[in-house]
């Protein structure tokens, strides 16, 4: 019970504060409360189904089998494998750095590392399942169909610009012990 | 907004009717972890949505067309990238803003800069971003996917 106050405490302040702005005719607040509404009736009307798809490629996808077949001599291959590799996961950004540590582990090319870098920032299909729900399917259209020539091509910029580099990739948390 | 719905629905109940027929039991599993993470995020992301409700509904319509409008030309895109470079938010808490303020006649250029750059730049996680790459290459990336970005941002207002 107090889990649950600590956790809905400020919807439920914002709840009352609808309410009693509807009963006294409070303008702002009636206001305020259509905005939400609108955007809640938006969300729950499919956010559900996306999470459900979420949970199941979380089930379904073994990323051991993908990260063989993207080392250096993978060609055209290992390229649309890291694109789609990168599309079936979730989470930030910042979620994927250790994701290319281990990629690198296992003998990624420089290229398909930062293709899946790039893919997996903007094209994540749970993520392009939500922007289809609120943008409407030609934006997302759009924007995966510019986006993926774009991040194939960063991928040979960094793979000439660090040709003959040193480039390694870190595992700051195993520096530290 | 209501086909892209229904178009989602349909999509979703048949992959998991696909995923059903092969096997139940990883189907269960997937289905119930699904909406364990959506109720785990349910609070903030309601959380946030009150937060833009009030500011939705402070900033008349006028001034929001008017910075973020087809009409603000070069300096909306560039205010936009900016904003979305620096901050650090969930994709999926952006998206009912961004489609409130496209109502609210904000253009889809400016839109469309500020949620690429959000997602592919991120000045906030740099410095764990260099722990991995190295200071350089880190930096390079995030220029390299900054001028990505607004590409797709101007492409995206022309086709739109």
């Amino acid at each position: 019970m107090k889990k649950y106050l600590k956790e809905y405490g400020f919807i439920l302040l914002f709840l009352v504060f609808g309410t009693v702005s509807y009963f006294y005719n409070y303008n702002f607040g009636m206001n305020v409360s259509n905005v939400f509404l609108n955007m809640f009736i938006e969300m729950i009307s499919f956010i559900p189904i996306v999470f459900i798809l979420v949970g199941l490629l979380d089930a379904w996808i073994p990323s051991q089998k993908f990260q063989k077949y993207m080392g250096p001599d993978s060609g055209v291959k290992g390229t649309i494998l890291s694109v789609v590799f990168s599309m079936f996961q979730a989470g930030p950004l910042y979620g994927a750095f250790p994701i290319v540590y281990i990629l690198y582990k296992k003998g990624a090319s420089v290229k398909n590392i930062f293709i899946f870098l790039g893919c997996f920032s903007a094209l994540k299909i749970p993520m392009l399942s939500i922007e289809i729900g609120y943008l409407g399917i030609e934006f997302t259209l759009a924007r995966t169909l510019v986006a993926i020539p774009l991040f194939i091509i960063i991928g040979y910029i960094m793979e000439y610009y660090l040709k003959n580099k040193d480039f390694k990739i870190t595992d700051p948390t195993e520096v530290k012990s | 907004m209501f086909p892209n719905i229904i178009f989602l629905w349909i999509f979703g109940l048949i992959i998991v009717l696909i995923s059903y027929y092969f096997d139940k039991e990883k189907t269960k599993n997937g289905v119930k972890k699904g909406l364990k993470i959506f109720k785990g995020l349910l609070s903030p992301f309601l959380s946030i949505m009150v937060l833009a409700s009030f500011l939705l509904a402070l900033v008349p319509p006028e001034i929001i067309e008017q910075y973020l409008g087809s009409n603000s030309g070069i300096l909306g895109v560039i205010i936009s990238a900016i904003i979305g470079s620096i901050t650090l938010i969930p994709a999926f808490i952006v998206y009912p803003i961004a489609s409130e303020l496209l109502r609210r006649g904000a253009s889809y250029m400016v839109i469309a800069t500020f949620i690429t750059t959000l997602l592919m730049v991120g000045v906030v996680t740099y410095p764990l971003e260099s722990k991995y790459f190295g200071k350089e290459v880190a930096l390079v990336r995030n220029v390299l996917n900054f001028i990505a970005a607004i590409i797709i941002g101007f492409a995206i207002g022309v086709i739109i």
